[in-house]
């Protein structure tokens, strides 16, 4: 943590310093992934430090040799040239080694990957769409459905006006979601590619017409989750974000109930319980 | 060697036409790997200044200088041009000019067909960018040229299909020629396992391209029967599939990328012993890395599409084929890291060149492993990330040994000595402005910047305009090895045959400037 802030003031001065811009102080110069707020996307931040880790250890070494040889192999301190250009051992060593290296990373790899392929079981399932430029969810449990869609004048991005914190990160119509809760996303397009990404969940998936792609999510945090499509989709590409607004379960059925209030009933809310629309199915059933 | 000429000779026995028509007419190799070099600088220009373009726009957030659809023009042309104007005609001209003089031949083995494979581009290259000024706009669908977006285009949309094509047929008939120069034109004594790992390199870069090229053409010619012939090859609407494209497209866009490092691995390969005055260390295993890499190449398409839904087995097979080019990629690099150690190095710009090329490639490597690791490229697919990524690989990797290779050859081609103080301002100038330009990009990528945005969130302010003005150092230093290069074709200090004093290999038993029919006497090769 506290490297991190020093990180970040250290890279802030030196850019500030470098270019005396007056824009600096909007940025927050974030250096990393974010942890996020599931399960798997703390994996995935893990298996990224892991492969950085590694990375970073293999640079010193190989790195560390390089500029060993630079600063003392040098014909101006008088190195004479070796001669020697083969070493069958030497060259059996480091084919295996960074082979056995990638068998340990790709242990925990693919072992997150199956995970998320677990889309069973999900409580709550949202499809989402992608339109050129904007999101369209249907909760498929409780007929709720509408398009999210960028609600940053364009005052602001033609500079005619003072940017918004949340410039291009904020929307009409979040996506409300409940923690705790497995949730399904089948993930598709009305017309180019989209991809509906949102960093802290881990999921980026590519929304393709005629395809239903399925990820899963189960946030633990109540929140607000920002993030935007990740695919060249044409002139609105930079302008289609995602607001994810992470409720309890308890607000969530509440958010629920007066959604359905407000489209005057005309939601199929057959299987509605006692708690509002939060019925638990099993995943074959959500549909 | 019995093939010493002197310059004077070199000159007099030539009748070719002068003036314009010698270069249009030409089948010489090196006049064709000249027109190859100076197509490829002038092509640098044109999608560098499309590169300074997006950089400007992306100084600030909001929009301040052009519209969307032009921005997302710029990312595909510069795309285009950069892989199939710049990259790759300079390795062809690279191959041009040293294969023939490496291998102890006269010329290429089929010099008219050589001729037309260079003056194709120009023909490709004016079609597609003049897609500029068409109804529409230029291609704006990213190089990737996915569907349906590209489907979106205006009246450029077969302009582009038909520069492709005529870009495919250009590279598969240098490939030829390649190929045939080298199997066949060998001097006598000269085995495969005897030939310069450059000329290795590119007799596997050749076979890449064959492989490839005509893969693309495909892909390219169902998007235009889609777009104008009625058929539904990527249609999901018609029984079609547009993930379909992405498995053609990237089955070539692989080994492209392979194809686009390949001889830089050769060109490095070439400089390192030299300067280091020691043998290649692991020549055979150099060898067998490059055929590795090229192998793998055709089996790890898929992990550009990590997030499209692949069934699992799908990923783990293309993580899993992935990771594992890491395995000859480090054995590359072990072995030029060796062959330093305990050399007798010094620091000429082509060595200066071969050491940046060396560390920075190797941390687009690094990032390469990561983007690798499926669960985590779900995060960094379409991030700024990887443009980092293959920015270092293609900049300071490709770029990097090409910059290499002109002034280690420089000399043998002009007769004279480049002006190595610019040379080495030249390097330390593009070191630094790559590096400030392209490193904060693996921070955007992080923080969640997607990549092909004219316009961003405020939070990713800061790193951007680090890079921007990385751009434009780097961009602008360009103009010194224009310089450089001019100065010594003009004059300077004269080049001995050797050139340098740890050089081997049989361009350098060749006068500087090299005669015009390079060895019209095969030489003997122990």
């Amino acid at each position: 943590m506290l490297i991190d802030k020093v990180k970040r003031a250290a890279a802030g001065t030196l850019a500030a310093a470098l270019l005396g811009v007056p824009g600096s102080a909007w940025a927050d110069w974030g250096l990393n992934l974010p942890k996020g707020v599931t399960t798997i996307s703390h994996d995935v931040y893990d298996l990224h430090m892991m492969v950085i880790w590694i990375c970073v250890v293999i640079g010193i070494v190989v790195f560390g040799a390089i500029f060993f040889s630079v600063i003392k192999h040098r014909k101006s301190k008088g190195a004479v040239a070796a001669q020697f250009h083969e070493s069958t051992t030497v060259e059996i060593i480091w084919t295996v080694i960074p082979f056995v290296i990638l068998v340990g990373m790709a242990i925990p790899a693919s072992h997150v990957l199956i995970q998320e392929f677990n889309t069973k079981d999900a409580a709550l399932t949202v499809k989402v769409t992608g339109y050129q430029w904007k999101w369209h969810y249907d909760y498929l449990n409780d007929g709720i459905s509408f398009f999210s869609t960028l609600s940053t004048p364009a005052d602001e991005i033609y500079n005619g006006a003072p940017k918004d914190k949340h410039y291009l990160r904020e929307v009409d119509h979040p996506l409300v979601l409940p923690v705790h809760t497995k949730i399904r996303f089948l993930v598709t397009s009305h017309d180019v590619i989209h991809s509906w990404w949102v960093p802290d969940f881990a999921i980026k998936a590519d929304g393709i017409p005629g395809y239903i792609h399925s990820v899963w999510t189960e946030i633990d945090k109540p929140g607000v989750y920002r993030g935007q499509c990740a695919e060249l989709c044409g002139w609105g590409h930079a302008f289609m974000p995602i607001v994810v607004v992470a409720k309890s379960k308890a607000d969530f059925a509440k958010w629920v109930a007066q959604e359905k209030a407000a489209a005057g009933g005309a939601a199929k809310a057959v299987r509605s319980g006692g708690r509002g629309a939060l019925v638990r199915v099993s995943g074959s059933a959500a549909r | 060697m019995s093939t010493v000429i002197t310059h004077d000779e070199a000159h007099h026995e030539e009748h070719r036409p002068s003036g314009l028509m010698r270069w249009i007419t030409t089948t010489n190799h090196k006049d064709i790997g000249t027109l190859y070099l100076v197509f490829s600088l002038t092509m640098l220009f044109v999608g560098g200044i499309m590169a300074l373009l997006i950089r400007l726009e992306l100084f600030e957030p909001g929009l301040q200088f052009m519209d969307p659809v032009f921005f997302n023009s710029l990312t595909t042309m510069h795309g285009l041009v950069m892989i199939f104007g710049a990259i790759m005609p300079a390795f062809v001209g690279l191959a041009n000019w040293q294969i023939p003089m490496m291998i102890g031949a006269p010329d290429m083995a089929l010099p008219r067909m050589n001729n037309w494979s260079f003056w194709i581009l120009p023909f490709a290259f004016a079609i597609l960018l003049s897609t500029f000024f068409m109804k529409g706009g230029a291609p704006a669908g990213g190089w990737t040229m996915y569907p349906p977006l590209v489907l979106q285009t205006g009246d450029a949309f077969p302009f582009l299909i038909f520069a492709v094509h005529l870009m495919g047929i250009s590279s598969v008939m240098g490939a030829i020629n390649i190929i045939a120069t080298i199997l066949n034109m060998r001097a006598p004594g000269m085995s495969l396992m005897k030939m310069p790992l450059f000329v290795w390199t590119w007799l596997i870069t050749a076979y890449l391209l064959i492989a490839v090229m005509p893969v693309l053409a495909g892909a390219v010619t169902m998007l235009l029967t889609d777009k104008f012939f009625g058929t539904s090859f990527f249609n999901a609407a018609g029984g079609g599939d547009p993930v379909l494209f992405q498995h053609v497209f990237w089955f070539f866009g692989h080994p492209e990328v392979y194809i686009m490092i390949l001889p830089a691995f050769g060109i490095i390969s070439e400089i390192i012993p030299t300067f280091a005055r020691k043998p290649l260390f692991g020549y055979s295993s150099m060898v067998y890395a490059t055929a590795s890499i090229a192998f793998l190449s055709f089996i790890v398409w898929a992990h550009h599409m990590f997030t499209v839904g692949l069934p699992l087995a799908a990923q783990l097979f293309f993580m899993y084929s992935t990771m594992l080019i890491a395995v000859p990629t480090g054995v590359k690099v072990f072995n030029w890291t060796a062959t330093m150690w305990r050399g007798s190095m010094t620091f000429e710009t082509p060595m200066l060149w071969a050491l940046g090329f060396v560390v920075l490639f190797t941390i687009g490597g690094f990032s390469g492993l990561m983007l690798a690791i499926t669960p985590a490229d779900y995060q960094y697919q379409d991030t700024y990330f990887v443009v980092a990524h293959f920015h270092y690989v293609l900049v300071t990797g490709a770029l990097f040994a090409i910059m290499g290779a002109v002034y280690y050859w420089l000399p043998k081609w002009t007769g004279h000595m480049y002006d190595e103080r610019l040379g080495k301002w030249h390097f330390w100038l593009s070191v630094i402005g790559a590096n400030v330009l392209y490193f904060p990009m693996h921070f955007l990528g992080l923080a969640g910047m997607p990549r092909r945005i004219p316009d961003y969130a405020l939070q990713f302010t800061g790193f951007n305009q680090v890079a921007t003005v990385g751009a434009f150092i780097f961009g602008f230093s360009q103009l010194l090895f224009v310089y450089v290069i001019y100065k010594a074709v003009r004059g300077g200090s004269k080049a001995t045959g050797r050139v340098w004093e740890g050089a081997h290999g049989l361009e350098w038993t060749l006068p500087s400037p090299a005669p015009y029919h390079s060895f019209t006497t095969a030489p003997e090769v122990k």
